[in-house]
């Protein structure tokens, strides 16, 4: 709600959009609170269970696929990759937060339903919280990405350390903008869910986190290789593993060409426009919310 | 005396059917458009108001006349199809008493959701706190989750952060209900002390001897249109023949 002096008159219901979300920290703080709060309710062992769970995932995936299916490089296998499990791992974490994040925006509006259609007050407060709560459950998994990437004799510079910022930047822009569009797009046809959920499941294979962008270089031209590259979830995921999983190789590994120079760039410029387009979609469509809910 | 809500000359039709896939969408593309998926209706017509600061209104009709989505347009939740809706200050829309409150969250956790979703800040919050608690007869309960409350304690929390949330204008919808008649009672002294205060109120009740205390005029809308605007009394006995 906006703090108008009593003095004008004013059009109610006509938002600012993002912009809005700075006069409402408290209650975009007391939203992420409550989704905590919820989630871990009456389970003292809540938070404990957000790191067993990852690292329990992450011993399985160095167990089954670096050893068992033979991904890890060894002496029998030097065309695979050192440290597989880091190089998952780090890949993979990321993917999680896309995913988290995405799926709880787009559905965030209906979700939150009966409150947009009887109050007003910035209905992208909803999507943001959404993406907010996906960074709190990220961080677990972080630690244990962290813990991994020591035992493998992790020694980043600050240049690794920024590219993992600005990796999990890209990729939280990127979610906040279509989660602001699919959860508008929900209201309209409920259905869409199903989108994202085939969007989510793409996301995961068109990015290097299987496999290494080399075997994807080898398939492809260079023009359809640059298509792949665009996506800013693959330049995410690319520099979380320059910055976790690089630093514990010997340092033989090629990186994407062009990765900070072009790539880095060209991430956070799809995520600022797919930002922008979702908040333009979101605020021509916020004016019918609250009937069509 | 200024206006505090103008409302001009506003339309709103709503569709009758939904579509709510794309499924059906795509579907009914397919066959060519047959059958009118968005058949409408007017819920207002031409519909304008003005209400001066400290006044108080009552908006009268029967179930389906238009009230409550003349009210969301005042908030700002619906927007008109046509025709403007202007209001000066914070309006605080008594909608719907507890939309917002999270059962698996303290009654202390809901005071300040609540409070941040009707728009007060953390201080005013954190100064009013212990006001809210005290009106609302919660005492040591507040710290108990609210799916443990009674259906009235639930009420008395959410309509004491409503009011205390102090807006220039409030909507008030059937909330008046409220509680048992002790506290029923405490709630239409606290609204007749806000309209003394000077505060705008517009509210919607089907008690129309209640509303009859409280506000000095009445509208009478009928299929979203409004029939009468005059004194309370005149909107009563018209509604009542
Ligand atoms: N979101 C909506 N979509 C379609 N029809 C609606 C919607 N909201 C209200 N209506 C219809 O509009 C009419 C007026 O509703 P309402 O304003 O709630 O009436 P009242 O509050 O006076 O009982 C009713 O016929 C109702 O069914
Ligand atoms: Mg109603």
């Amino acid at each position: 709600m906006s703090a108008t002096t009593p003095g004008e008159l004013t059009t109610p219901g006509l938002g600012g959009g993002l912009r809005d979300l700075r006069q409402s920290g408290f209650l975009l703080k007391l939203l992420v609170r409550k989704e905590l709060k919820v989630r871990y309710r009456g389970s003292v062992l809540g938070l404990l269970w957000s790191y067993v769970k990852p690292g329990v995932q992450f011993i399985v995936f160095y167990v089954a696929l670096g050893v068992f299916l033979g991904l890890e490089r060894s002496p029998r296998n030097p065309e695979g990759l050192s440290n597989y499990a880091v190089y998952l791992f780090s890949g993979i974490v990321l993917i999680n937060f896309f995913s988290e994040a995405l799926g709880n925006a787009a559905r965030s509006i209906v979700n939150n339903g009966n409150l947009i259609k009887k109050i007003y007050l910035p209905r992208e407060l909803f999507p943001v919280a959404s993406v907010w709560v996906s960074g709190v459950h990220f961080f677990p998994q972080l630690v244990v990405l962290v813990a991994g990437c020591l035992i493998a004799g992790w020694h980043p510079d600050v240049f690794q350390l920024l590219a993992a910022v600005a990796g999990f930047v890209i990729v939280g822009l990127l979610a906040t903008g279509l989660g602001l569009l699919f959860g508008a797009a929900n209201v309209y046809f409920r259905d869409s869910e199903n989108l994202v959920d085939m969007l989510l499941m793409v996301a995961t294979w068109a990015s290097p986190v299987m496999y290494a962008w080399t075997m994807v270089q080898e398939k492809l031209g260079a023009a359809a290789f640059a298509v792949y590259q665009a996506n800013p979830v693959t330049i995410g995921v690319e520099l979380f593993h320059y910055a976790f999983w690089f630093p514990t190789t010997d340092g033989s590994a090629a990186v994407p060409p062009n990765l900070f120079s072009l790539w880095t760039p060209v991430g956070l410029g799809v995520a600022l426009l797919v930002l922008v387009l979702g908040q333009l979609t979101f605020r021509r469509l916020e004016g019918r919310f609250a009937q069509e809910l | 005396m200024v206006n505090a809500i103008e409302v001009s000359d506003i339309s709103k039709q709503f569709v009758l059917r939904h579509t709510r896939s794309i499924k059906e969408a795509v579907v009914w593309l397919a066959k060519g458009r047959k059958g009118d998926l968005s058949e409408k209706f007017h819920a207002l017509k031409n519909v304008s108001v003005e209400v001066k600061t400290g006044e108080t209104v009552a908006l009268l009709g029967l179930n389906g006349s238009g009230k409550s989505t003349l009210l969301k347009h005042i908030s700002g939740v619906m927007l008109p199809d046509s025709g403007t809706v202007r209001t000066r200050g914070r309006v605080a829309g008594l909608i719907e008493v507890g939309a917002g409150f999270h059962p698996d969250l303290s009654g202390r956790d809901n005071v300040f959701l609540n409070g941040a979703i009707l728009g007060m800040t953390e201080q005013q919050v954190n100064d009013r706190f212990d006001d809210i608690v005290e009106f609302s007869e919660i005492g040591q309960f507040i710290d108990t989750e609210v799916k443990f409350y009674s259906s009235g304690m639930y009420l008395r929390l959410a309509f004491s952060v409503a009011v205390h949330t102090d807006p220039e204008v409030f909507l008030i919808d059937e909330i008046l209900a409220v509680g048992d008649e002790p506290f029923q009672r405490k709630c239409i002294s606290k609204i007749q002390e806000l309209a003394q205060n000077g505060k705008t109120l517009v509210v919607v009740s089907h008690d129309l001897d209640l509303v009859s205390r409280i506000c000095a005029r009445g509208i009478l809308l009928e299929h979203g249109v409004v029939k009468f605007d005059g004194s309370i009394h005149d909107a009563v006995a018209l509604l009542r023949s």
